[in-house]
């Protein structure tokens, strides 16, 4: 494909695309694949996909339309891109859908065989918008690309309707010629996917190199562009989603703990997948346990911890609710636990497939009685995998469940990530008593006078025979006390011991080159990336904005009331109605602002700089 | 293996049940057993839910978890797949494991997890003072049903045969000898081993069981479930228990339909359908009731079939490894180069 270069070839510094079809049209899987070849190219990139929460919505309506959004660049970028600058459209559905986040002169590539009456129908266009003008001021590039996939797929003896199934495969290989990506790596994929289907794989490989010679030779669309690749720290990279981090993250906590892993979870969007991935990574002594409801399972691995396995259950906000009374029993019993809520739109029911970050309140005040636990939140999908380690860290030292929060975005947005090494992962073994030499009464809750932890007494070990439970226990000996002095020091004990953490967490960072910002934006979980880019967008206009990013949520790292001190003003986005500007604003009676979007949908670093730059000029 | 005596399993703590409930009967018995198992105190555990016999581990002195309500069994569970080493004990009551833990108890119960549970069913609400539960009768007057109970009663033994349980068995807290029997063989069975004790709350609901359990009244009362043996009761074993040609389980005089009619109990037919029809038999407490193991059939429990499959990944797969796990997708190297620079997007 690149031997004959008819047209001079431009560069770009970035470029975002975004491939929208019906769900059956295969979007999600031509995304993926533009992805990995721009990867191995050697872009940095950021993906997000946008699946239709039906699961066979009627094709053709725009209840069914799937998209996959993809963002390359030539240097280190952090968000899938604000708007599309190039808009591959399978119907008039996927048109209709995607249109209103198109900016003014972006591309539109539509596969004109789809735009007959009864599609146009379906998508509810009164009238073709290839002729009616409602496409004015795009750049427009009509390819039959049913037509031309069923000509191209002729010669592979596979039945018209695969072969036009074989549809995406040529809006893949158009996007690659024109954005010069590596052809060989797809057409080895298609090899080795439908190896077993050779009229199958014939026609995708057809379909794929006629939409590369269609761009090639047609001179229809643009192109060819060039992204260069982008100057990565060495080492190896995969490119990896939220939830398959998280999953990852948790194998690596049980075997850097050197404890089996138990995983009970109830299906739930968006949180299955972690699921699905651990339940295949048994020869890890991974015990995977799909429970009968929420309660069962947060009930089922808190059980596994009391036996000493690292207990963790997945879930999003409703289960979340669900769970809380058994994660108040972890707090008495101070019982290690992980419980990761990968959030999603709510209250109720909600938004299932859509994201949000409106469970922060949730985690940490979300349980009746005085029941603090340690909050931790994931900034990226390969942050994923260490904010597991980190609160699997904070879990097993501390006894104590903690709550893990990413968020729908995260769990399926994807980026390359440089795969750690394996032994510079931090060690988390924490020992479990011993047998004691003496016949003295064991003491369940005895204390480590650093942590505050109480011992890790597993059933099987002898001589360490206790009772524990959800009645209010007596210091030290842990036997139920109704005493009202005893009480008092509970509570305050178990929130000590919380508060204490802080010792044992990194200092918040600020990014602030010049030292000399006056306002700071202040983020948590995964508005990570629109943020940061927010913050560079307006520096390059002058700005002097500092930028901090919360991983931990509870306790705060202890420099974090001196940083919010420092600035004149904090603006804090977030994708709820203020929920940690609430804790902060409480926390160091500072005048934090918040910036808050709740659409289901991730901040654009545009909304985040246009916000910070009318917090900059109001009144102080 | 240490011996142990009936002593070493009470714990240090006051018995805080009322003075004269069923529950320091079944207590004993359980103390009673512990040694005759060969049990260790540091392998076993008993873990309970909320109620009046929730309180049980704390008066036992093995490993133990007092959680919340309804939940123990999915304590147990999670502990029971995780530790097949451990011997779990799970004790509930009709509030407890039959209302607000019932989703738990019908998917211990078809999943066959390896625990034995105890349900303490007095028929009330005792630690909240004295409310119907899902056990008690049509017409109950409580606190909470002055007027009346208007809801229908669940029958433990009907609903855990219904989820499929592999033992299902009925006890009382007057006979210590067949509680102590019962027990152990729920105990011996491999898999989800469920027992409903009939329980005297002597406070709110005091009598619920007399009509069947008093000393007098067993024999004409009281139908022994004896495994191969015909279903027949009375002094003399006058009555007996045969299925008629609607399919009802019916109590006859043996000496009207002869010998030959009695259905001949068996504890491990595969199907479940004979075992219910006797659950049904009586419509509760106050009509000839059977008692004894009325299931006991043998499935693999799901501790040990979680267990095999994660062996068997072992022996497939090899140990896992982190760093060939992290290398499974598809990964590309970059060489060292200049360092990445931030843009703005």
């Amino acid at each position: 494909m690149t031997e004959a270069q008819a047209q001079p070839l431009q560069t770009l510094e970035k470029v975002v695309i975004r491939f929208a079809g019906d769900s059956g049209d295969g979007m999600q899987l031509t995304g993926d694949r533009f992805s990995l070849s721009s990867a191995m190219f050697g872009n940095d990139l950021v993906t997000v996909p946008d699946y239709p929460a039906e699961i066979r919505a009627p094709a053709g309506s725009l209840a069914g339309v799937s998209a996959f959004q993809i963002h390359i660049s030539d240097h280190d970028i952090l968000t899938p891109g604000d708007a599309p600058n190039v808009l591959v459209a399978m119907n008039p559905a996927a048109l209709r859908a995607n249109l209103p986040d198109m900016a003014a002169g972006s591309t539109l590539i539509l596969n004109v065989d789809a735009f007959i009456d009864r599609n146009l129908a379906k998508a509810g266009y009164a009238s073709n918008p290839l002729t009616d003008g409602a496409l004015a001021g795009f750049t427009v590039y009509e390819v039959p690309m049913t037509s031309l996939t069923l000509e191209a797929a002729k010669p592979s003896g596979a039945r018209s309707r695969e072969s036009e199934r074989a549809k995406n495969f040529f809006a893949l290989g158009l996007l690659s010629w024109m954005y010069s990506r590596p052809t060989d790596v797809t057409i080895q994929w298609i090899e080795q996917r439908f190896g077993s289907k050779p009229e199958v794989k014939e026609a995708n490989t057809l379909a794929f190199k006629a939409g590369c010679h269609f761009g090639e030779t047609a001179e229809l669309v643009g192109g060819p562009f060039e992204v260069k690749p982008t100057a990565f720290t060495s080492g190896t990279y995969a490119n990896i989603s939220g939830n398959t981090a998280l999953a990852w993250g948790i194998v690596a906590a049980g075997a850097l703990a050197r404890l089996p892993v138990f995983l009970a979870s109830y299906p739930i969007t968006p949180a299955s997948d972690i699921l699905h991935e651990l339940s295949k990574q048994q020869h890890f002594g991974v015990r995977t346990m799909q429970a009968e409801d929420e309660i069962a399972a947060v009930g089922a691995a808190l059980g596994a911890a009391f036996g000493g396995h690292l207990g963790v259950t997945t879930t999003s906000g409703p289960g979340l609710d669900l769970k809380a009374e058994t994660i108040g029993l972890a707090v008495s019993l101070e019982l290690p636990l992980l419980i990761i809520d990968v959030q999603r739109g709510g209250p109720s029911t909600g938004l299932p497939t859509k994201t949000e970050q409106s469970d922060l309140l949730m985690a940490m005040f979300g349980r009746h009685g005085e029941a603090p636990l340690p909050v931790v939140a994931c900034q990226t999908p390969g942050h994923c995998f260490h904010a597991a380690i980190e609160a699997v860290r904070i879990a097993l030292k501390y006894r104590t469940p903690v709550i893990l929060l990413s968020d729908g975005y995260l769990a399926n947005s994807a980026e390359p990530w440089r795969l750690p090494e394996v032994a510079a992962l931090p060690d988390l073994h924490v020992p479990f008593a011993a047998a004691p030499a003496t016949t003295s009464p064991f003491l369940p809750y005895a204390r480590d006078p650093v942590t505050l932890a109480r011992p890790c007494a597993v059933p099987g070990t002898p001589g360490l025979a206790h009772r524990i439970g959800g009645l209010e226990k007596e210091d030290g000996t842990g036997d139920v006390s109704y005493d009202a002095a005893n009480h008092e020091l509970m509570v305050r004990t178990r929130a000590a011991k919380i508060a204490g953490i802080a010792e044992d967490i990194p200092l918040v960072e600020v990014d602030d080159p010049g030292d000399d910002a006056g306002v700071l934006v202040l983020g948590w979980g995964s508005t990570y990336g629109a943020a940061a880019a927010a913050v560079e967008r307006l520096r390059r206009r002058g700005f002097k904005v500092a930028h901090a990013h919360l991983v931990h949520l509870n306790p705060f790292p202890p420099n974090l009331g001196d940083v919010v001190r420092r600035y004149g003003k904090v603006v804090v986005p977030e994708m709820n109605l203020g929920q940690l500007t609430r804790l902060v604003r409480a926390e160091f009676l500072v005048d934090a602002r918040a910036v808050t979007k709740v659409q289901g949908q991730r901040f654009l670093y545009s909304e985040i700089e246009a916000a910070v730059v009318a917090v900059m000029d109001a009144a102080p | 293996m240490t011996t142990t005596t009936r002593k070493d399993w009470a714990s240090d703590q006051d018995v805080r049940w009322c003075p004269g409930c069923g529950d320091y009967a079944v207590l004993a018995a359980v103390q009673s057993l512990m040694p005759e198992l060969g049990l260790q105190r540091e392998t076993t555990v008993f873990i309970s839910g909320i109620g009046c016999s929730s309180r049980f581990p704390y008066y036992m002195n093995p490993y133990g978890v007092h959680s919340i309500h309804g939940r123990a069994l999915a304590m147990a569970t999670g502990l029971a797949v995780s530790r097949p080493d451990l011997d779990v004990w799970v004790v509930t009551g009709d509030g407890d494991g039959l209302s607000i833990g019932g989703n738990h108890l019908i998917h211990a119960l078809r999943r066959n997890v390896n625990l034995t549970i105890l349900l303490f069913n007095n028929q009330i609400y005792g630690l909240t003072k004295g409310q119907y539960s899902p056990t008690s009768e049509e017409g109950k007057v409580t606190k909470s049903t002055p007027f009346g109970s208007v809801d229908h009663p669940f029958n433990p033994i009907s609903v855990a045969l219904g989820a499929e349980a592999t033992f299902v068995a009925r006890t009382h807290d007057m006979d210590r000898a067949h509680m102590m029997e019962v027990f152990r063989r729920a105990h011996d069975h491999r898999g989800a081993g469920f027992v409903e004790i009939y329980q005297n709350c002597n406070v709110f609901n005091d009598g619920a069981f007399e009509k069947v359990t008093a000393r007098e009244a067993r024999g004409q009362m009281l139908i022994p479930l004896v495994h191969g043996q015909p279903v027949r009761f009375g002094a003399a074993g006058e009555k007996g228990v045969v299925v008629d040609n609607q399919g009802r389980a019916r109590i006859v005089d043996v000496a009207a339909v002869g010998e030959g009619a009695v259905l001949v109990h068996d504890e491990a037919r595969p199907e479940p359908g004979l075992a219910f029809l006797l659950s049904r038999l009586a419509r509760g407490p106050y009509e000839p009731t059977p008692i004894g193991v009325f299931r006991a059939v043998e499935r693999p429990d799901y501790g040990a079939l979680v267990n095999r499959q994660v062996l068997q990944a072992h022996e497939r797969r090899g140990p896992g490894d982190l760093a060939q796990l992290l290398s499974s997708a598809t990964t590309w190297d970059v060489p060292a180069g200049t360092a990445p620079s931030r843009g703005p997007g």
